[in-house]
Formats: C-alpha cells, sequence, structure tokens
C-alpha cells in the first residue's frame, strides 16, 4: 500500500475511535441534566414511551473497554496503515508457523520411513496406514477407496501391472504419471472385416469365448501391427505400458464390444503427475501403502490395512 | 439531544444514510483497489483462452459455484489436501470471481491438472462411475450439446475493458476455436486450468 493511502487509512481510523470516544463522552451520565433524566423522546406508541436516559453505567465502562482494546490491537496486530504491528503476525505468517509445526512433528517420522525400503516397509503397519491416508485423499477419486480400480484406471491390488509393479516403477509412476496411449486402428486392419478378425483373436489370447476361424486370421495380423507393443505372445510390455491381453484383467473392458472400440478409436489414457502435489516422502508411503495391497506386498508378508 | 431534525426530514435522513454509507466504501473498499497484492497478476498468469472462458460461463450456468469452492485458506489443513493457499493475484482476471463459500464439494481453486481429462469427462456425465459415495448430481447433457461461439468474442471484447489483457488476435480467433467443441470440453478445459499458474511443472 502506498504511502498516502496508508495515511488515508490511518486517518479514518483515528476518526473513528475518537468519534467513538466522543459519543461516549457526550452521552455521558453524569453530563445530563437531572432534570431531562427520563425525560420522553417524543416518541410515542399506544402509549409506551421512549424515553432519553444517559447510557448505563456497565456499557459505558464496556464502551472505554474496548476503545482500549483497540489502542492495544493496533499496536500490536496490522491494521493501522501500512504499520504491520509489533508482533509481526501476518496470515501467511501464521500458515508457515503451523507447517513448521508439523513438520517438526512429524517430519522425523517420514525421515525415517523414507529411509527404509518399500519392501520391507510394507510390513510397517503405521507406515502403511499413513499411506492409505494419502491415497484416500489424492488417489482414490480415481483408483476407488478400495484401490481396485474402475474402467480405465487400474486395479492397484492385482499382481497385473501395466508399467511394472517394482517399487522404483510405482514411485516413478506415482511422481512423473504416466500417459498410455494406444493408436485408432481401424484403416490399418482393413476396415471393420480387418478389425473383427483382430477383436476375436483377442479374445482367443485369454481364453474368452470367440469365433476360431477370424481369430486365425486375426492372428496374422496381430503378428504384424499389435505385437510391436504387445509383443508376439501378447503379453505385453511394461516398459512402454502396454497391457498384458492374457490374463483376463481388462482396463477398458473384456466385451468384444470393448476391444472392437480400443481398435477402431484408439485409447488415451492419462495418470496426472504428482511431483508438485505430494512430497517424496509422502510418494513413498503412498507407494508403499499401494504395493502392501498386491501379492508382492503380501509375499513380504504385509497384510491389508483396510 | 434533539432527534426530529433528522427523524422527521426524510431529505436530510436520505443524505445522511448515502454519507455513511459511502464513507464505509471509502473506508473499506477504495484502499484495496490501489493494494498491490490484491490488484496485481502473479507471474505466469495468463488471461483464460475462448474455450476455456466459455467452459467457465458453463461453471457458471450449472451452478457449480453453488457447492463448490475456488478460495484455499491459509490453513495447513487445507493447504495439506488442496496445496498452495489462494493468492488474490490469481483471480485479478476472474470477473465475477467465483470464489464461492459453499464446500458441500470439494475445493477447486487447484483442481487443475489433478485429474486426467477423462476422469472429469465421466466425472461429469455420472459421477458416481467414478466415485460410488459422490452425492454430486451428473451433467450429461454437456457432452451432447455443442457450442457455436457466437457470444465468444464478444465476451472477451467485454472482458477486456474491465482490464483482462486479450490482444485483437485472441478475440478475431475466438468463435473458431470454439465453435463445435462440446460443452464438456470446453469446462474441462477450464477446470484443467485451475491453480495451476503457479506450478512450475505445467507448461
Amino acid at each position: 500500500m502506498s504511502g498516502g493511502w496508508s495515511f488515508y487509512v490511518i486517518v479514518l481510523i483515528l476518526a473513528n475511535v475518537v468519534g467513538c470516544a466522543w459519543l461516549l463522552f457526550a452521552n455521558r451520565s453524569v453530563q445530563i441534566d437531572p432534570q431531562a433524566k427520563g425525560q420522553s423522546t417524543g416518541h410515542d406508541f399506544d402509549g409506551i414511551e421512549e424515553l432519553n436516559n444517559p447510557l448505563p453505567a456497565w456499557w459505558t465502562w464496556l464502551f472505554i473497554g474496548t476503545i482500549a482494546f483497540s489502542a492495544g490491537y493496533l499496536v500490536l496486530y496490522p491494521g493501522f496503515g501500512s504499520f504491520e504491528g509489533v508482533l509481526g503476525w501476518s496470515s501467511a505468517g501464521q500458515h508457515e508457523g503451523e507447517v513448521a509445526e508439523a513438520r517438526d512433528r512429524f517430519g522425523p517420522l517420514f525421515e525415517r520411513y523414507a529411509a527404509v525400503a518399500i519392501p520391507e516397509l510394507v510390513r510397517e503397519p503405521q507406515a502403511v496406514a499413513m499411506g492409505s491416508r494419502i491415497f484416500a485423499n489424492n488417489c482414490a477419486a480415481c483408483h476407488g477407496s478400495d484401490a481396485r480400480g474402475n474402467r480405465g484406471y487400474p486395479d492397484l491390488t492385482d499382481e497385473d501391472w501395466i508399467h511394472g509393479g517394482g517399487p522404483e516403477t510405482v514411485v516413478q509412476t506415482i511422481t512423473h504419471g504416466r500417459n498410455g496411449v494406444m493408436p485408432a486402428l481401424a484403416m490399418v486392419l482393413g476396415g471393420e472385416a480387418g478389425v473383427e478378425d483382430v477383436v476375436q483373436y483377442t479374445l482367443s489370447l485369454s481364453g474368452r469365448d470367440h469365433d476360431a476361424a477370424a481369430a486365425s486370421r486375426g492372428a496374422a495380423q496381430f503378428a504384424m501391427i499389435c505385437s510391436a507393443c504387445h509383443q508376439a505372445s501378447g503379453t505385453g510390455n511394461t516398459a512402454i505400458g502396454a497391457p498384458n491381453l492374457t490374463d483376463d484383467v481388462w482396463l477398458h473392458g473384456g466385451r468384444p464390444e470393448d476391444i472392437r472400440r480400443a481398435l477402431e478409436m484408439g485409447l488415451a489414457n492419462q495418470m496426472p503427475a504428482h511431483q508438485a502435489i505430494l512430497t517424496p516422502e509422502q510418494i513413498h508411503l503412498v507407494a508403499t501403502y499401494v504395493l502392501s495391497l498386491s501379492a508382492q506386498g503380501e509375499a513380504t508378508g504385509a497384510t491389508e490395512t483396510e | 439531544m434533539n432527534f426530529d431534525v433528522v427523524e422527521k426530514n426524510i431529505g436530510l435522513m436520505l443524505a445522511g444514510i448515502i454519507a455513511v454509507i459511502s464513507l464505509g466504501g471509502l473506508a473499506e473498499i477504495v484502499p484495496l483497489f490501489y493494494q498491490d497484492a490484491v490488484v496485481q497478476p502473479i507471474p505466469g498468469l495468463r488471461p483464460l483462452t475462448a474455450l476455456e472462458l466459455e467452459g467457465r460461463d458453463l461453471y457458471i450456468r450449472e451452478g457449480c459455484v453453488g457447492c463448490h469452492s475456488q478460495m484455499i485458506r491459509p490453513l495447513r489443513a487445507e493447504t495439506e489436501r488442496y496445496g498452495h493457499y489462494s493468492l488474490a493475484g490469481e483471480s485479478v482476471w476472474d470477473h465475477p470471481f467465483l470464489f464461492g463459500s459453499k464446500r458441500t464439494g470439494p475445493d477447486l481453486a487447484r483442481v487443475g491438472k489433478r485429474y486426467s481429462d477423462e476422469w472429469h469427462r465421466a466425472h461429469l456425465v455420472d459421477p458416481r462411475s467414478v466415485v460410488p459415495q459422490s452425492n454430486m448430481p451428473g451433467f450429461p447433457w454437456l457432452e451432447t450439446s455443442q457450442l457455436d461461439g457466437a457470444q465468444t468474442a464478444a465476451k472477451m471484447r467485454g472482458l477486456r475493458t474491465v482490464g483482462v489483457p486479450y490482444t485483437d488476435e485472441d478475440i478475431a480467433g475466438a468463435q473458431a476455436a470454439v465453435a463445435g467443441q462440446s460443452e464438456i470440453s470446453a469446462l474441462i478445459a477450464y477446470l484443467q486450468q485451475l491453480g495451476t499458474h503457479l506450478r512450475r511443472d505445467v507448461p
């Protein structure tokens, strides 16, 4: 605030305080003419009169108290123009204080857990519980409060990992996010009939009901085009996030029409990066929680907490 | 004391009321117009694009502000959940501002880039398809309604007169940028930029 406006605010505040003091002084009990005390103001409603009485003493003292309080407040806290107050209080400063207090209180705990490798940390119930709270606030909207996912949002409790389920990979996924892209392939596969053949072949990979003749035609197409990402065996490639098509786990649905749509329209899936939202220590704990849910967690002896 | 003078002279009473209210405004509102922290945009702030601007108007039309605030207060409980507290300099080009005061749903001041576009699409059409506990209503018509962009340039010109730095090119290209887009795309574009200007990792 510029000097001029600061002066303006100071003048306003002083005028207010002085004005209040004057109002109080002008209405004080002792000055009122004893004869005038109890006189009617002329307001008369059905015989009920309003009398011009002075302020009661308790009220006067309360008023004096508020004036004294305002003086103390303006010395201690910001308010008097650009004067910041003796205490130097600000809402941002108070927030920083709260954050620093929390850092002092919880920081050592986060640091202690950050130093423990995730495969070991899944056996620490408190770390898993802390991770579950962070998960509930940041991850549950997509992956579900039970982490079992949804269409388009992977189930994190199974052993199937699109980008790999190693601790470093999971941390990487949370930190930097992922972009899952499958191109639209209707043109490449030769239109509707070609797509249908590949749909049938894809169904056959996981042992679903399929048309064997169409599937055998689709196998050639699959080997030529789809295998670039999903591998010739259809088992996928975690390095580029191509899902395993043989395990009957379906991220975008496993009905023929779901597969057909994926082939015709392509897919674009995104996991947002969380490096600007969570600290590395928090990401470490979320990854711990996530891995505690899956078989990898159970193999190391961790149990589900929720 | 004689009260009759003001009580029985309505003209004088009116003048007195106007004087008191004007003084109140002069004291409480006017100094803020000249406070840098309130009127200067934060570094990195950009005006909404034509599509985002239409999305903002849909946010207003559908009454999102009735259940979602866009104001993270400087309290640790809020900054832990939502991110950095809101700064006045982030809202200098919001006309009208959409701070809101009701939080039936979560605060949206920093919802941008927290969820994928696809998530927003599914969530706006049917919130319970992604968040089973949600009590937010669905807005399926956003997906089928299209924008024609006929008013977009006029809106941007209007905003320019109140200080939003739109260029002539922005305004000239506004209709083309919006026409034919679905309403849901516009609303998602608006949501995805909310509060991202403080973030270093978002271009």
